[in-house]
């Protein structure tokens, strides 16, 4: 190399790389609470934690907030929030039901305008957002009351009984169908998340769309002069993760065998949780679907190990609580030292 | 001598606040014309206009001689014509090579790429590294590390990459050394005339006038709205440019109509 042209060293040292590597590898810091977590669960609970069963109960109790905590994740990441997640589930779940039961739509039919219902409710998120430019915090937050409101109203406050829907329209529970394998038990609708979750990864990380979603989280501004739509973007991730949130209801069919209107009354903040705890930044542009398993999987098997070992339900949520504030703290310390 | 990039007589008001006044603006192929002028004299506007990022109200931009109209900076890219911004319009997040190609991403030959949007990450890889080391910033060893980590001229050493990357005929600087320190701005500097002696015309807008007097083959002064002298910076002294500037000082006569 001819002497006169610019050097820039390196900015070396040893903590330096450290840093390098988490700022390249977020995921770490989760996966090592995780490995943590159960190393100790472990050893107070003993065996009966490690059992095959065990371990796919907490899977079973995962899939629902992690199929939402997914879609969560696409939004966080362009430095959203969708606080309606849970409420666009549940009403996913009542168009099925209601449109196959009440209405006497063939179940297919009914399952599939189920999802576009969830679709177009993220849809409508993405507009009011875009369109609008309201910021997503208050547009999600009204749009949970609305979607609640429309849920109440067309199921009457009635929940669709179990044996109805398998006696009329069993393809609604079909996500709850469970296959044996040697001693663990995995529903479909595991392996549909886990199924989705690798679709995902994939496409944020392996396709230009993908990238564009951390850089419009990242630099909005920065985004628009390197030649991204940021609005095409914002809007077609409200949309996908309506659309998620339309699958999960039926998930969330499968898991609990009927339709509830009353159930994930806590979900969108557990999909929050599981986001955060993931190591998913909320500010923005960084973070890792891989995190978000590892963040549903901490809470699932935090919760679990805790009731394993005897202790009162408070403790979990103490538990959950401490692991969020840690993350978020963790996450600040490293976009500062980083600045 | 053709100028690869000029404007006549661009006009832009905001309300009653006049940003463009009548500007006119000649670059010559293969030269690094400064661009200086007081806060609030209007270089940005005119910037943004050339850049595709302002669309002025009247007014011609030409491109070697053609009329071209710029309705987005992706219309002033397509001519190559690249811009780094003040801001670096970087995702400090994202790794180097993420950044050197968003926007226009390369993604894989046949069906992988077509149908499943796959990222030719490898191809990617190979070019960024090829263009970081024509500039001699091969020291960045880890393409693949994020932005953020590195310095401040690293970082504007990867923007200049960027914007050299996509056989671009223009590369306009907007104030390259102003967040960086003297080894640094040095680098920066080193690193502009690289870029000249390959071809590219350069537009530096700066504050800093000892940088535009030792790198500048012409001065273009800015003064209300419009282009109001142009020197060479070996013909007047760098007190008198900034007298001029200020309107402190009349330029001196036949100064607009200077060709290199």
């Amino acid at each position: 190399m001819p002497s006169d042209t610019p050097q820039f060293e390196e900015r070396g040292g040893w903590g330096q790389r450290v840093i390098n590597f988490l700022h390249g590898n977020p995921t770490v810091i989760p996966l090592l609470v995780l490995v943590i977590g159960l190393a100790i669960f472990s050893m107070i609970v003993g065996k009966r934690f490690f059992h095959p069963f065990n371990l796919s109960l907490v899977l079973q109790q995962v899939t629902v907030i992690g199929m939402l905590a997914l879609a969560q994740t696409l939004i966080i990441l362009t430095a959203g929030i969708d606080l309606s997640v849970g409420a666009i589930m549940v009403l996913a779940s009542v168009v099925m039901g209601q449109l196959a039961l009440t209405y006497g739509w063939p179940p297919e039919l009914a399952l599939v305008a189920g999802i576009a219902a969830g679709g177009i409710c993220g849809a409508l998120n993405g507009l009011f957002i875009t369109l609008l430019r309201l910021p997503p915090f208050i547009v999600t937050l009204g749009t949970w009351s609305i979607f609640n409101a429309v849920v109440q109203f067309w199921s009457g406050g009635q929940t669709i009984r179990q044996q109805e829907i398998a006696a009329t329209a069993p393809i609604l529970q079909w996500t709850g169908t469970a296959m044996q394998v040697g001693a663990a038990r995995l529903t479909l609708g595991s392996i549909l998340m886990l199924g989705l979750a690798v679709f995902l990864w994939y496409m944020l990380n392996r396709t230009a769309y993908g990238r564009h979603i951390y850089a419009t989280g990242n630099d909005a501004e920065a985004a628009r002069l390197s030649g991204i739509n940021t609005r095409r973007v914002l809007f077609s991730v409200y949309l996908l993760a309506g659309g998620i949130c339309g699958v999960a209801g039926w998930v969330l069919i499968g898991r609990i065998g009927a339709v509830s209107p009353l159930g994930g009354a806590s979900a969108n903040l557990d999909s929050i949780t599981a986001v955060v705890i993931g190591g998913t930044s909320l500010f923005g542009g960084r973070g890792s679907i891989l995190g978000t398993l590892i963040g549903a999987l901490i809470v699932g098997f935090f919760r679990n190990g805790l009731a394993l070992a005897g202790l009162d339900v408070l403790w979990q949520e103490f538990t959950i609580g401490c692991l969020i504030i840690m993350a978020v703290g963790f996450d600040q310390w490293l976009r500062r030292i980083a600045a | 001598m053709t100028p690869i990039l000029s404007a006549r007589d661009l006009r832009k008001s905001y309300g009653r606040v006049v940003a463009m006044d009548g500007v006119d603006f000649d670059l010559y192929p293969g030269e690094i014309l400064g661009v200086i002028g007081d806060n609030g004299a209007g270089k940005s506007s005119m910037i943004r206009a050339l850049a595709g990022a302002l669309r002025p109200d009247s007014g011609e931009i030409r491109l070697n001689g053609e009329p071209v109209r710029f309705t987005s900076p992706m219309d002033a890219r397509a001519k190559g014509i690249e811009t780094v911004f003040q801001t670096l319009a970087m995702a400090p997040a994202l790794t180097i090579v993420d950044n050197l190609f968003l926007g226009r991403e390369y993604r894989k030959p046949g069906l992988r790429g077509s149908l499943f949007r796959m990222l030719d990450r490898g191809r990617m890889r190979a070019e960024a590294r090829k263009h970081l080391s024509d500039l001699g910033l091969a020291t960045i060893q880890n393409i693949d590390q994020v932005v953020e980590t590195l310095s401040g001229g690293q970082r504007q050493g990867v923007a200049v990459a960027r914007a050299c990357a996509f056989g671009s005929r223009v590369v306009i600087l907007d104030e390259p050394t102003a967040a960086l320190g003297v080894k640094e701005s040095r680098k920066v500097l080193d690193l502009i005339r690289d870029v000249r002696s390959r071809g590219i015309s350069i537009v530096l807008i700066s504050h800093n006038m000892p940088h535009v007097f030792e790198i500048a083959d012409r001065v273009h002064i800015h003064r209300l709205g419009r282009r109001i002298a142009q020197v060479e910076p070996s013909q007047i002294s760098m007190s008198d440019a900034v007298a001029i500037m200020t309107g402190a000082m009349q330029p001196p006569p036949n100064s607009i109509s200077q060709e290199p």
